[in-house]
């Protein structure tokens, strides 16, 4: 499993590997928003903690549908699938990757563009700290969507419209958590509920995954 | 241990190709399987290593036995050849990839970019991750294509050091390879002209 | 009922010949129950003393909503039977279903905002229930196109199958999420078991019989979508016998 998940960083870093591609997706969106909405830093300060989340899963969503078709094109996924390793640590694997190389990066990028945005000083802790929380959960979302259409020929249009009414529950309670903070307001339900979700995705989903995955295969 | 195939039927794409397929590759045997294209060697190779499911019949002795060369090789272009060994040596929980780049003569290519590799390198390379895995059951689909004699030489040199060591092989290929091995004709399994899969049959 | 099993019906020909034979009657009970509801509805109800006359579309926006679910859950259990047990007519069942959601779902939003239009002064609000309302068509929409996608029937089957367990699961999560995040404009529930609650008499029972001509006309229409779907499948095992004695 290690083995694997080293695999998919190195890849990841090595050039074409599409790293820093959902970084620079994020700034873009964040940075072209003052443009579509206007200058007005109270109007700003108010939609930050929102335009951060989506600016997240956006990115998130953008790098999805390399998660499993890379491997199923060149074969590793049906050698994958005869090695020692369930199916089920695999796509769990695959998640951690994708967490590691898109969710983190954006996660640490997020109080840089923050200040573009003019978020409010409490904002910062809480915006990092829902993305945190939450951004596994898009990864191990994503992955189930990318499992469900790996073997079609243009899935990813097909993958952005499964996945996106999945990632509803995340988006509200994350960008809760970040407004709520942003404005000095108790946090806790929220937080919760997000913690909640990442947890049972995080614990479950994966089966889901390794299933249509397995019928994918066959 | 050795593999057993009893009475297997198989499908593609929802079609039934062939039909009551039964043979035994003991330890140290070697099987190939001839046919014209589209008999559905590559589908009973598939249901052999497990990757989809039999309509009927059973495959005893596979279980986490074995190593199963596709057509494409899951080789990763940016990583070094060396790198794509020793992540298949790792997921198998097997031991130094030396002894399997040594076989294929990649030793010297050992760090060259497995996207810089030609066809027949690559397809040597692909062959070599079997040498890692230290599983008993080899299967190949078409081994030899875009192999040069040599590298043909390389790999029967190869599979007949497997069999010596006890191991065991399933091969589908036109080529005379020089390996003591069983041959199974499988034009005369080809599932019957009417034959619908079953789950289909409920509809007519 | 005796010794025959419901299970007979999952027999895609056995399924066929009986939803001929009932099929009419459902037609026929579905016309009634419409006209009748609606016209009893439409024409022989008072207007509410606050709504005025706009609450009459009551009767087309309630009865949809509740099979906008209805149709879901029901999608859901015959995408079990097929993990479970594997029968052919319950996943098409699934897919014939899932057009009539769509439509039903969007009877409901669009009734919905011209019910909105006077009472809030807007055609639409983020109000919990129309928010659930949009995402469950996200939802549907997703299921259908995955179906549309996938050639192998059967591929097609297992994984819009867990793709509706799973979006089951998450329907309901945002459902709770979107409470939590907005609490709302909306009235609550027309119908209850509550009698406080619930929606004067006189409106209540033509209410309820446009609801059960919505079920009849639900039942009628996923029949004969299912006969259809049969018979598609039935082109297709014929298509590819021919192939195969080619």
């Amino acid at each position: 499993m290690i083995a694997l998940l080293m695999r998919d960083l190195r890849l990841a870093f090595r050039a074409g590997g599409g790293f820093g591609l959902g970084l620079a997706f994020f700034l873009i969106v964040t940075v072209l928003v003052p443009f579509s909405v206007g200058p007005q830093s109270q109007l700003l300060t108010t939609i930050a903690p929102g335009i951060l989340w989506l600016g997240a899963l956006l990115a998130c969503l953008l790098s999805l549908d390399r998660l499993l078709a890379l491997d199923w094109e060149d074969g590793s996924l049906d050698l994958l699938a005869t090695a020692p390793l369930p199916l089920e640590s695999i796509v769990s694997v695959k998640a951690l990757a994708h967490w590691l190389t898109t969710g983190l990066p954006l996660v640490l990028a997020a109080p840089l563009l923050g200040v573009l945005l003019n978020l409010a000083p409490p904002g910062y802790v809480w915006v990092v700290i829902s993305l945190a929380l939450g951004t596994p959960a898009l990864s191990v979302i994503g992955t189930f969507g990318a499992a469900l259409t790996v073997g079609l020929k243009r899935g990813g249009l097909l993958l952005s419209l499964l996945v996106l009414p999945l990632y509803v529950p995340t988006l509200i309670f994350g960008a809760e958590v970040a407004r709520r903070g942003a404005q000095g307001m108790e946090v806790t339900t929220p937080l919760l509920m997000l913690a909640g979700i990442t947890a049972g995705v995080i614990a479950l989903l994966p089966f889901a995954s390794a299933a249509v995955l397995r019928v994918n295969l066959r | 241990m050795s593999l057993t195939v009893t009475d297997l039927s198989v499908a593609r794409g929802g079609l039934p190709v062939l039909e009551g397929v039964s043979f035994t590759v003991p330890d140290g045997g070697a099987l190939i399987l001839r046919g014209p294209n589209g008999v559905g060697k590559t589908t009973l190779l598939r249901t052999i290593a497990g990757l989809q499911p039999a309509l009927a019949g059973m495959v005893t002795g596979a279980e986490d036995r074995i190593a199963y060369a596709a057509h494409s090789d899951g080789i990763k272009p940016t990583l070094s050849v060396a790198e794509n060994l020793i992540f298949w040596a790792q997921v198998f929980g097997a031991g130094g990839i030396d002894a399997a780049l040594d076989a294929y003569a990649l030793a010297p290519l050992r760090d060259r970019p497995a996207g810089a590799l030609s066809a027949g390198q690559k397809r040597r390379l692909g062959l070599s991750r079997l040498m890692v895995t230290a599983r008993p059951v080899w299967v190949f689909d078409e081994p030899t294509v875009s192999l040069d004699r040599d590298a043909v030489a390389m790999f029967a040199g190869a599979v007949r050091a497997h069999l010596k060591q006890g191991g065991a092989a399933i091969m589908a290929t036109h080529i005379e390879l020089g390996i003591e091995a069983e041959v199974l004709e499988l034009a005369p399994y080809r599932a019957a002209l009417d034959a619908v899969d079953a789950f289909e049959e409920s509809f007519l | 009922m005796g010794s025959m099993s419901l299970w007979e019906y999952a027999n895609p020909k056995k399924f066929l010949t009986t939803s001929e034979r009932i099929l009419p009657f459902f037609w026929a009970a579905a016309a009634v129950c419409l006209v009748v509801g609606l016209i009893w509805g439409f024409f022989f109800t008072p207007d509410d003393f606050r709504q005025g006359s706009t609450v009459k579309i009551i009767y087309l926006h309630v009865p949809s909503a509740m099979m906008a679910i209805n149709i879901w859950v029901m999608m859901l259990v015959t995408s079990l039977i097929w993990i479970v047990r594997r029968h052919h007519v319950s996943a098409l069942a699934a897919r014939a279903a899932a057009p009539i959601g769509i439509v039903m779902t969007l009877i409901a939003l669009a009734t919905g905002a011209i019910w909105g239009q006077p009472m809030w002064g807007t055609w639409w609000a983020w109000d919990p229930r129309l928010t659930s309302f949009l995402i469950l068509f996200l939802f549907y929409l997703g299921y259908v196109a995955l179906w549309e996608a996938i050639e192998n029937p059967d591929t097609a089957a297992d994984l819009t199958s867990v793709l509706c367990l799973v979006g089951s699961v998450f329907a309901i999560l945002s459902r709770y999420a979107v409470l939590f995040w907005n609490q709302g404009l909306h009235q609550g529930a027309s119908l209850s078991l509550d009698k406080e609650e619930n929606v004067a008499d006189v409106f209540y029972y033509p209410l309820l019989v446009c609801i059960a001509g919505f079920v009849f006309l639900f039942i009628a229409l996923v029949l004969y979508r299912t006969g259809t779907e049969i018979r598609a499948r039935r082109i297709r095992a014929l298509a590819t016998r021919t192939r195969a004695q080619a």
